[in-house]
């Protein structure tokens, strides 16, 4: 599902790498956590699989697909494969609840009658049934990564990748969003979650790979944080 | 649906930075009026050419004393040069008359000017009316000449009016339009940190990078049209208050616009509106908004 080979992704103007020669494989429907201190290169893997930013060496493979030396114009259809959640939700502030999630739909030319009947599906899956009409500024934290986390969902992705989605939440608010990526994950949907939440990667006891100084340092099915 | 959505983000994102709109649709617009009235005088110099070309004559005035025998030489030089179309010989009373219907309007001038101060003169339409330089240099060392005028070089200065008018109407369109693309990079990059966080989310969830843009372009695209149509609009008042009404008696002179010429603007005035103003987004979107 997800290639990295050797790959290495030095800045303009860094001094060492952000990666170093990482190689690792993801399986179809697996949960795996990077951990790992801040600066550890463990953000520029979710920037990598998005295609954001480009290796400087090395091979990256999603979905069978070569980003590397996949063509601009093609990005944008790559990303539907892909879910993405944040720390700071990412929400659109003057759209509801509905609308941010529509929107994602609608963005990509899906008609609004499928918007109709899709979104309130998936917000009634993260939890949110009956706050569709809410905006974000009224919902609390945890509710407002629900939407996000319905908005990357929606599409049915293969793969969601969520950049410490609960950086910004308090614990047992935490645990709610994890039993939601879990139960994603559940569906067959492969989760790649960066995070130094110690916690959760306790609790969840799923695939733990550590990553310090842009290198790999350990590799766990079943680990903890350590 | 889309193209719904495409419309209504256009109308808010002009909506959103209205004075910025307007000022953009105002420089637009000038600077095409004066784009497309020196097209149209491009046009008009063009066709008063052929016409006035067609009817140009070469003038040879005879001396006061010219004898009877030099004016003989003369038109006997003329009828035989190769390079003459036809001629007529104009007497001194003709040329009178002539001069009395032109000055009508001023009697006492008439008055001032007897029968006898006009020359005599033969008139020469030549078969090329570029060859003056030729037939002047053959006929002008005979006898009994006073002087061989040329209308071609009385028209060549009028000529030379218009395209200097024409020149300085495509310096102040350059200038304007200068201005206007400015503002449109500038409206267009206002729009843009507007419309940031939708813009992330659309990467984020991999919309086409078309469907990202044009609202922006077709902003551009819409104040170029509009400036455009004003621009038309300026050109068709101003022939009909300025040319058609207060400069009547210079439009004899300069020929009629025909009104097809001024029509032929709304579509050139149009393209050239709405095309560079798309170009110009989209390179500003470039810079702004990588995607």
């Amino acid at each position: 599902m997800i290639q990295l080979e050797n790959v290495t992704k030095t800045y303009p103007k860094a001094s060492r790498p952000s990666l170093d020669d990482v190689s690792v494989g993801i399986e179809k429907g697996e949960f795996v956590f990077f951990i790992g201190p801040s600066g550890s290169g463990k953000s520029t893997i979710i920037k990598l699989l998005l295609h954001e930013v480009a290796p400087s060496r090395g091979r990256v493979v999603v979905n069978a697909k070569d980003v590397t030396t996949m063509r601009s114009w093609k990005i944008p259809h790559f990303r539907r494969s892909i879910g993405c959640v944040f720390q700071d939700f990412r929400l659109l502030p003057n759209r509801t609840a509905y609308e941010n999630v529509a929107f994602a739909l609608e963005v990509i030319g899906k008609t609004k009658a499928v918007a109709r009947r899709v979104v309130p599906e998936v917000l009634e899956l993260v939890g949110l049934g009956g706050k569709e009409h809410r905006y974000p500024h009224e919902l609390s934290g945890g509710e407002q990564q629900r939407v996000a986390v319905a908005r990357a969902f929606v599409n049915r992705p293969l793969i969601l990748l969520a950049d410490e989605p609960t950086g910004n939440l308090d614990p047992d608010t935490s645990i709610e969003i994890m039993r939601l990526l879990d139960r994603i994950n559940r569906t067959g949907t492969t989760v790649v979650m960066v995070t130094h939440d110690s916690n959760i990667v306790n609790q969840m006891r799923r695939r733990v790979i550590e990553i310090e100084s842009g290198r790999i340092v350990r590799d766990q099915a079943r680990g903890v944080y350590g | 649906m889309r193209f719904k959505y495409v419309l209504n983000e256009v109308l808010v994102g002009l909506w959103r930075n209205v004075t910025m709109t307007i000022a953009m649709i105002i420089t637009m617009s000038v600077s095409l009026t004066m784009l497309g009235a020196s097209v149209l005088m491009y046009m008009q110099v063009d066709q008063m050419k052929t016409y006035y070309y067609g009817e140009i004559e070469v003038s040879i005035f005879l001396r006061e004393d010219v004898t009877e025998a030099q004016r003989t030489a003369i038109n006997q030089a003329i009828e035989t040069n190769p390079l003459v179309l036809s001629k007529t010989y104009e007497t001194r009373e003709q040329a009178f008359e002539k001069f009395k219907v032109l000055w009508r309007d001023s009697p006492d001038f008439v008055k001032s000017v007897g029968p006898d101060s006009l020359p005599e003169s033969f008139r020469v339409k030549l078969r090329d009316p570029e060859q003056y330089q030729g037939f002047s240099s053959q006929i002008k060392d005979l006898p009994g000449i006073q002087d061989i005028v040329d209308q071609r070089e009385l028209l060549d200065k009028v000529f030379k009016i218009f395209n200097a008018i024409q020149v300085m109407a495509l310096v102040v369109a350059g200038f304007m339009a200068m201005a206007a693309l400015l503002l449109v990079g500038n409206t267009i990059q206002v729009a843009a940190y507007s419309k940031r966080r939708e813009v992330a989310v659309m990467k984020l969830v991999g919309a086409s990078n078309w469907f990202i843009q044009a609202p922006f372009v077709l902003e551009a695209v819409v104040a170029g049209l509009v400036g455009a149509v004003l621009g038309f609009g300026f050109i068709f008042v101003g022939k009909i208050v300025l040319l058609d009404g207060r400069l009547q008696a210079l439009t004899n002179v300069l020929t009629p616009i025909p009104n097809g010429n001024v029509w032929l603007m709304l579509p050139l005035l149009a393209g050239v509106g709405a095309g560079v103003s798309a170009i110009t987004a989209w390179i500003t979107l470039r810079f702004y908004l990588k995607v």
